[in-house]
């Protein structure tokens, strides 16, 4: 077990370098600079001394290895020294859009927030997505299935920045019970948790009520019932442990999602995450930013499907790891 | 139903209920998470101002942007400031100056009181390093043009004086600045409360480099100290006590708030937790028609031009009546009235009316006859033969409905085929800057009251030029006027140049000159005040006392 974790983290360094590499260069391509703006800076000059505060005048290999910290340059005393900071330090350079901070100042502030959203989200998303998936598949074919089956599918197809602006509409402006935007109190966390775990809720239920259904179907559910077992304990012991199978290599990618925050929902009310980042940083050509954002949202992606997997082997134990 | 079902049914109540017992525990957790992860104890403050998009520096010599620039004259001030009714300089750090007879020699002399925020005093070294520091090619400031005026800051700007002691200001004792123009310059008082024109802490700087903003403390010359900056959140500023004129700073905290979407600020105004917005792209035009009767709209005229810019280099636009048919086609009252809705003016001038010392002249009047006579001259009747051609602007859904109207006024009065090319903002900028476009939309907001704000944009070498379009005798006028003394034969001269730019050779189009909105309730809140500018100051807003019968107003 051990083991197979060790060899999977030790797989992450070459991954995450090959993602930084290709995003490195992809954010390259695009059309338009970092400086760019309606108005040129005064002299060509300006310009250039940009350009060479942030080495962008360099080739982009050379760019790349500082990113890493592993290049060599001169120290201005006629020997050479290590690049400042670089990725081995854990620093992810200079924003180049905001100069007055480093991306990792932006991801100290919003990362958290982003997190804490997201995981309110997940939350709410297993808490009303498990129970309405188990309890409409237990009911089959009866009217609770048809409601419960019915909301699910609903919050499924309605998206965020439709659902965000109702309940702002709702409970924000016409009942005032919570506050329509910004991220000072709990009470703030509502309403964006619901928009942003809706959707989520929806896919979980219909993923319970299919493993669930599905499972209720195998001979062992009915040798637990043919030796007399309550029907809690057949679903609760029995049956939920592999009817969970399909929600939880779900949580992998959407736990993922959730925690790197959403562009709609922290835009529309107005959260001070980095789901923002995510898009502007690329509009705004801010490269380090783009780079930095997408080796974090590559890094919870790989840990957490590390940590699905290694789930998997406990909850069905005909899983083995490695 | 099967009998097995049936089982299921009458014994589900425990199961479900031991479920719901696993799933209160989440909740349990939530609520943990919740009140862990974003609780703050902050007091609310006096004034919560939505400010618009993120600023991308709040240091004075690198920021570019309004928001920005809102800000950090909150917490730095130059040696004039704004006057917050009519945005004439009026003394900041400097309580008195001296100009030369021939306009060339400005002696400011500093006040004694004034501090920075930290309590050391505020001396002519502070102004001389600040003002170097902008024209040092190395901190790389978009705006080290404001310096060009000042003696030797172009030459050092562009690189051609490496010693930055040669830039023509210079600190006589510790309370006097002398300062030496390259020419007598009309509005130089103007730029020195121009943000990046501002003093800052040098050994704050030197100690910090770029993060020197995020230092505790932060010694600031401004009215404000900053307690704190949240990215994609808020500023939240302080008074600063030790402030010359901390009498007259009318509130303790404000919150200056950042985002994007005009939805979400419209709900935090309607909510009451914001008092002000005053940035227009923040009030969503869809619900104009009804927020335009509204006593909380205070719509404004302020110095900036919609435009669109022609490549002259190409055909068929490199013939000047093929520019003049265009613009004589194309209907601006309709576009200013029809599209904006927000009390915009049609242009046909680039520099807008009520710019200080100055009258424009004629435009090109709307005359579709004469431009279809114009198109026909040029070999182009009826439109017949003209090659197709397209219009590069950034996306966002006003652009995209003054190009399609401009695409029907020339398709209907010009039988032309007018395509439309919708780009991102970075492509736009790199093809507009690399007069990459047939026809580009532009837009210009003027730093200063001056007409030189919008007309040195079009001198040849000006590297906002954008159109490919050189005219020596322009940029002789331009010169000229620059040197002069005398207002009147000043005004006189530009007014000459804009004919030229925009009747005589019309290498651009104006469309309408903008207007901004302002949002707040008038019954509430008090100190703001409409000015061309666009400009206000931080400190003289507040709500209003409650008390009746307390006079209101500052001072």
């Amino acid at each position: 077990m051990w083991i197979h974790i060790t060899r999977r983290l030790l797989g992450l360094i070459p991954l995450l370098l090959v993602i930084s590499w290709v995003s490195f260069q992809l954010v390259r391509i695009a059309p338009g600079g970092p400086f760019d703006k309606e108005r040129k800076p005064a002299s060509p000059e300006i310009e250039r001394a940009l350009l060479a505060k942030y080495h962008l005048d360099d080739p982009t290999w050379k760019q790349y290895l500082r990113f890493l910290g592993v290049l060599r340059e001169p120290d201005g005393k006629g020997g050479t020294r290590w690049s400042e900071g670089g990725l081995i330090k854990g620093d992810l350079g200079p924003s180049f859009k905001y100069r007055n901070h480093s991306v990792n100042d932006v991801l100290a502030q919003g990362l958290p927030v982003s997190m804490t959203l997201g995981l309110l989200a997940f939350l709410f998303a297993l808490g009303v997505g498990i129970p309405t998936g188990v309890y409409t598949a237990l009911r089959r074919g009866e009217w609770g299935d048809y409601i419960g089956s019915f909301f699910a599918l609903l919050a499924f197809c309605i998206p965020g920045f439709v659902v965000g602006p109702l309940l702002i509409m709702a409970f924000g402006m016409h009942y005032r019970i919570f506050p329509v935007a910004l991220w000072d109190s709990p009470w703030h966390a509502v309403l964006p948790t619901i928009a942003l775990g809706l959707y989520f809720a929806g896919r979980i239920s219909r993923l319970m009520r299919e493993g669930m259904t599905e499972v209720l179907k195998e001979g062992y559910i009915t040798t637990a019932r043919a030796k007399g077992l309550s029907e809690s304990t057949v679903v609760i012991k029995h049956a939920l442990r592999l009817a969970i199978l399909p929600v939880v290599s779900y949580c992998g990618p959407l736990l993922a999602d959730l925690l790197t925050g959403s562009f709609v929902v922290e835009n529309l009310f107005r959260i001070p995450g980095i789901g923002v980042f995510l898009v502007n940083a690329a509009l705004g050509r801010d490269y380090p930013m783009v780079v930095g954002l997408v080796l974090v949202y590559a890094l919870m992606l790989v840990l957490l499907n590390l940590v699905v997997d290694i789930s998997y082997s406990f909850l069905d134990r005909r899983v083995k790891p490695g | 139903m099967s009998p097995s079902a049936r089982k299921s049914e009458s014994d589900l109540g425990p199961a479900f209920r031991a479920l719901l017992q696993g799933f209160g525990a989440v909740f349990v957790v939530a609520l943990a998470i919740m009140l862990t992860g974003c609780v703050r104890h902050e007091p609310k403050a006096d004034l919560v101002l939505i400010n618009g998009t993120e600023p991308e520096s709040l240091d004075p010599a690198i920021c570019t942007g309004q928001p920005d620039g809102r800000v950090a004259a909150g917490l730095f001030e130059g040696l004039t400031r704004l006057d917050p009714v009519t945005a004439a300089p009026s003394p900041g750090i400097a309580e008195r100056w001296e100009i030369s007879p021939d306009g060339l020699r400005y002696r400011f002399f500093l006040r004694t009181n004034a501090l920075w925020s930290t309590g050391e005093p505020i001396t002519s070294e502070d102004v001389v390093y600040s003002w170097r520091r902008v024209i040092d090619p190395a901190t790389a400031a978009d705006y080290a043009g404001q310096l060009y005026y000042v003696k030797n800051g172009e030459p050092i700007s562009t690189g051609k004086i490496k010693d930055l002691t040669q830039l023509g200001v210079r600190a006589v004792h510790p309370h006097l600045v002398e300062v030496e123009l390259e020419n007598p310059t009309a509005f130089f008082l103007e730029l020195c409360a121009f943000r990046t024109l501002a003093v800052v802490p040098r050994q704050t700087i030197e100690k910090y480099g770029d993060r020197w903003l995020m230092a505790k403390p932060l010694p600031t010359s401004g009215c404000y100290t900053l307690e704190s900056w949240r990215v994609n959140d808020k500023v939240r500023l302080r008074k600063n006590p030790k402030h010359w004129d901390a009498a007259n700073i009318l509130n303790e905290v404000v919150d200056l708030v950042h985002l994007e979407s005009a939805n979400t600020a419209l709900n935090l105004f309607e909510t009451g937790q914001a008092d002000v917005i005053w940035d227009k792209t923040l009030i969503p035009m869809e619900l104009m028609d009804v927020l335009k009767h509204r006593p909380s709209t205070h719509f404004f005229s302020y110095l900036a031009t919609y435009f669109v810019r022609f490549n002259v280099t190409r055909p068929p636009f490199n013939d000047v009546r093929v520019r003049q048919a265009l613009a004589m086609s194309v209907d601006k009252v309709r576009i200013a009235t029809h599209i904006m809705q927000g009390g915009e003016k049609p242009a046909s001038t680039l520099v807008p009316p009520g710019t200080a010392n100055y009258a424009g002249p004629e435009g090109l009047p709307y005359d579709p006859e004469r431009a279809r006579q114009l198109l026909a001259e040029a070999g182009y009747p009826g439109g017949k033969g003209f090659p197709s051609f397209h219009y590069l602007f950034n996306t966002a859904k006003q652009h995209e409905q003054v190009a399609v109207e401009l695409q029907q006024m020339w398709k209907k009065e010009l039988g032309i085929q007018l395509e439309l090319r919708n780009t991102e903002w970075k492509v736009y900028l790199a093809d507009q800057s690399a007069v990459n476009f047939d026809l580009s939309r532009s837009a210009w907001v003027g730093d200063y009251n001056d007409a030189n704000t919008f007309l040195d944009m079009f001198m040849s070498n000006n590297g906002n030029n954008r159109t490919g379009w050189k005219n020596s005798r322009y940029d002789e006028l331009m010169r000229k006027a620059n040197a002069m003394t005398d207002l009147k034969q000043r005004a006189s001269l530009l007014s000459q140049a804009e004919k030229i730019l925009v009747f005589d050779e019309s290498p651009i189009l104006p469309l309408f000159y903008y207007a901004g909105i302002t949002f707040y309730d008038p019954d509430r809140i008090e100190g703001i005040h409409a000015n061309l500018l666009d400009e206000h100051a931080i400190y003289p807003i507040r709500k209003k006392p409650k008390t009746p019968g307390v006079p209101a107003g500052r001072k």
